[in-house]
């Protein structure tokens, strides 16, 4: 008697706390803290997605997060979602620009020639698969090499800074709709939430700050066989945005810092209004915080099956809107799988009641049934 | 990147509450329309909080937008003070909320924030229950387009969830819903009753205590506002029923520890292998044990 289920909740969670660091720390005295800045560079792609799926641009907070999740890309991001919480919003910025982006690659595989030139900038897309056993015992002197190195050899005139936009040059021959006048207000979705239907910028939005993987999977079930965008990368840049702010006293848009972003257009398969216009492609958007390419393919791929979807109807799950933005993001969608870990003895007690009522009523309508043989 | 750009370690320290005050004012004035429209699913920009979603952030949201000093705050998690959940988001509350107290005590506390129980003992007018919410709409088993649903609740056409309980009667010669019934408030709009098991729906009818129930990641809050009715969905041939804990012979059974046979039990295995059924609800159990215990004899029968 006196048996109590749970006992002594808080005691559990502190021990469970030590276990965890613990585990962080268990390389003992061979080992060290890894500093924050080696997360941000070494692990930059890392460092990329959890910026973008925790919707907010804090590469040092990002890689703290980083080190403290022990390297899970879903509470890492999740951290910072957090924090953000805590955050007044003080302003909002006008809309920027990313044509002034300042690129450190950029390609285009709809034409070979592309104003500016193709640029391939940091890409592991054609190198080889191939384990590197050089960098098991990397030594401080050859790793501190390659980086001097580096800026040594290029040239001052390697290093362009912008490039006109492809897409643009598409609109001017007439192959894609001309770009609206004034862009509408954009939805925030981290001040409304989505009731549905819900305007593309909503969408964008949330695709932006969606978790890498989920979206790849809705993206790739598309182009796939359950949809039917056909794209083609018209742009695929990855580069500095300079973030313009009104000056405080002139009102004159001031350079307040850069962010970090991938940007992809896709163009797809003809598509004519109801309206006489002539037929034109239509356009895909992705862009995302950091360095991650293919989330914003899969979010270009997306936008074009939700726009789509949005005004046709949709005819697959990825061209559904409520079925892709309620269920593409980590933080929402990895708590509710991980509450299923969290004791639910009342509600289970009342099934069990249910199935208990059933199986006696069940019992008393069957005959009971003699053992053939 | 701007490397001259310092870590805010000394900016990572929290406001009152942990959210902005705009967030809390927000929140509160979502509260509000719930209230006025008794059971409509009001939007609101949930927060992501320092706990997982699903975890009881829409309740966590409500008690954090309405907490201040001087408040009283209770944490139940199924029934119990000291479960993990209810200890982490008490441990949550009393570190980003100084001023405010916490109780095991319901009778003690002004907001009471519960997962999955309404405790046993009535609640009066001067008290707020703050219910988690995982799936805030009822008709989500029926229709799953929120859109759609919108309209069905704007409409009171609740048809297909009458069919599915009448599926249930023809199928299991019982309606097979064992928590989360669908409650109809004022007349109109039906609730998802939150994870409660049925034992505690009637509670919600003509309580004295506002009722507010958040969902956190379905980014909903919708409210059972005090002295309004709350009638769980059946038929005139068919009643509602709660969980009966009755045992073989057909006797209500009755908590090991305190011996009431009112409550709602939970019911353990012992190593041996033997069942034993205990209150679920950890306070009113303990509170019943005390006064048993001050009153120097056995058991007292409720």
């Amino acid at each position: 008697m006196g048996y109590v289920a749970i006992k002594g909740g808080g005691k559990a969670i502190a021990g469970a706390h030590t276990a965890v660091e613990s585990l962080r720390t268990a390389e003992g005295d061979a080992g060290a803290s890894l500093p924050l800045a080696s997360i941000e560079h070494q692990l930059r792609l890392l460092t990329s997605r959890v910026l973008s799926e925790g919707g907010l641009y804090h590469p040092r907070l990002a890689a703290l997060a980083i080190k403290q999740m022990q390297g899970d890309t879903l509470e890492a991001s999740f951290a910072l979602r957090a924090y953000r919480s805590t955050r007044p919003r003080l302003m909002e910025t006008p809309v920027q620009s990313t044509t002034d982006m300042r690129l450190i690659r950029r390609i285009s595989s709809a034409f070979k020639d592309i104003p500016g030139g193709q640029m391939l900038g940091p890409t592991m897309d054609y190198a080889l698969r191939l384990l590197r056993l050089d960098l098991v015992d990397e030594s401080p002197e050859s790793f501190r090499k390659v980086s001097r190195q580096f800026i040594r050899d290029i040239a001052d005139s390697d290093l362009p800074d912008s490039f006109p936009k492809v897409v643009n040059a598409l609109r001017e021959e007439g192959l894609l709709p001309p770009q609206p006048d004034r862009p509408d207000i954009p939805f925030d979705i981290t001040r409304e939430p989505l009731v549905f239907p819900v305007p593309r910028s909503a969408a964008l939005a949330t695709l932006a700050r969606a978790e890498t993987g989920s979206l790849l999977a809705l993206a790739y079930s598309n182009v796939r066989g359950y949809g039917n965008v056909h794209p083609t990368i018209a742009e695929l840049r990855v580069g500095y945005v300079p973030v313009m702010l009104p000056h405080p006293l002139t009102g004159e848009p001031t350079e307040a810092g850069e962010v970090l972003m991938t940007e992809c257009e896709v163009v797809a398969t003809q598509e004519s209004d109801e309206t006489d216009a002539p037929p034109v492609f239509s356009l895909g958007y992705g862009a995302c915080f950091g360095h991650n390419e293919v989330k914003a393919i899969a979010m270009a791929i997306l936008d074009r099956a939700l726009q789509k979807g949005m005004q046709h109807g949709p005819e697959s799950p990825s061209e559904d809107p409520e079925f892709v933005l309620l269920h593409v993001d980590g933080v929402d969608s990895m708590g509710f799988a991980n509450h299923y870990k969290m004791p639910h003895y009342v509600t289970f007690q009342s099934e069990v009641d249910r199935l208990r009522t059933t199986q006696e009523k069940d019992a008393a309508h069957t005959p009971a049934q003699g053992v053939e043989s | 990147m701007n490397h001259s750009y310092e870590l805010p370690v000394d900016e990572v320290s929290y406001n009152f509450a942990f959210l902005d005050e705009f967030a809390k004012r927000e929140i509160r004035r979502s509260i509000l329309k719930a209230i006025s429209i008794p059971g409509y699913q009001t939007p609101y920009a949930s927060r992501e909080m320092p706990m997982g979603r699903g975890f009881g952030t829409g309740g966590l949201q409500l008690t954090l937008s309405l907490l201040g000093a001087g408040d009283t705050l209770k944490v139940i998690d199924q029934g119990a003070d000291d479960s993990v959940n209810a200890v982490n988001l008490r441990q949550f509350v009393e570190l980003t909320c100084p001023g405010t107290s916490t109780t095991e005590r319901a009778a003690e506390a002004n907001i009471i924030q519960s997962r999955h129980r309404i405790p046993e003992d009535r609640l009066t007018a001067n008290q707020i229950l703050v219910l988690q919410v995982p799936t805030p709409d009822p008709l989500a088993i029926v229709e799953p387009s929120e859109a759609r649903r919108k309209i069905m609740h704007g409409e009171s056409d609740y048809a297909s969830l009458l069919t599915k309980l009448y599926e249930d009667i023809v199928q299991f010669d019982e309606i097979a819903i064992s928590n989360r019934y669908p409650t109809r408030l004022n007349g109109h709009y039906v609730i998802d009753s939150s994870p409660i098991p049925r034992f505690d729906v009637p509670k919600m009818h003509q309580s004295a205590a506002l009722i507010l129930l958040g969902a956190g990641r379905e980014r909903k809050v919708y409210a059972v506002p005090p002295f309004t009715d709350a009638v769980p969905l059946a038929f005139e041939d068919v009643a509602f029923r709660t969980e009966a804990f009755l045992d073989h012979q057909g006797t209500r059974r009755h908590c090991d520890r305190c011996d009431s046979s009112t409550s709602y039990l939970d019911e353990i295995m012992h190593p041996d292998g033997s069942h034993h059924w205990q209150c679920s609800d950890t306070g009113y159990c303990n509170d019943r044990c005390a006064r048993r215990d001050s009153a120097g004899s056995g058991a007292v029968r409720s």
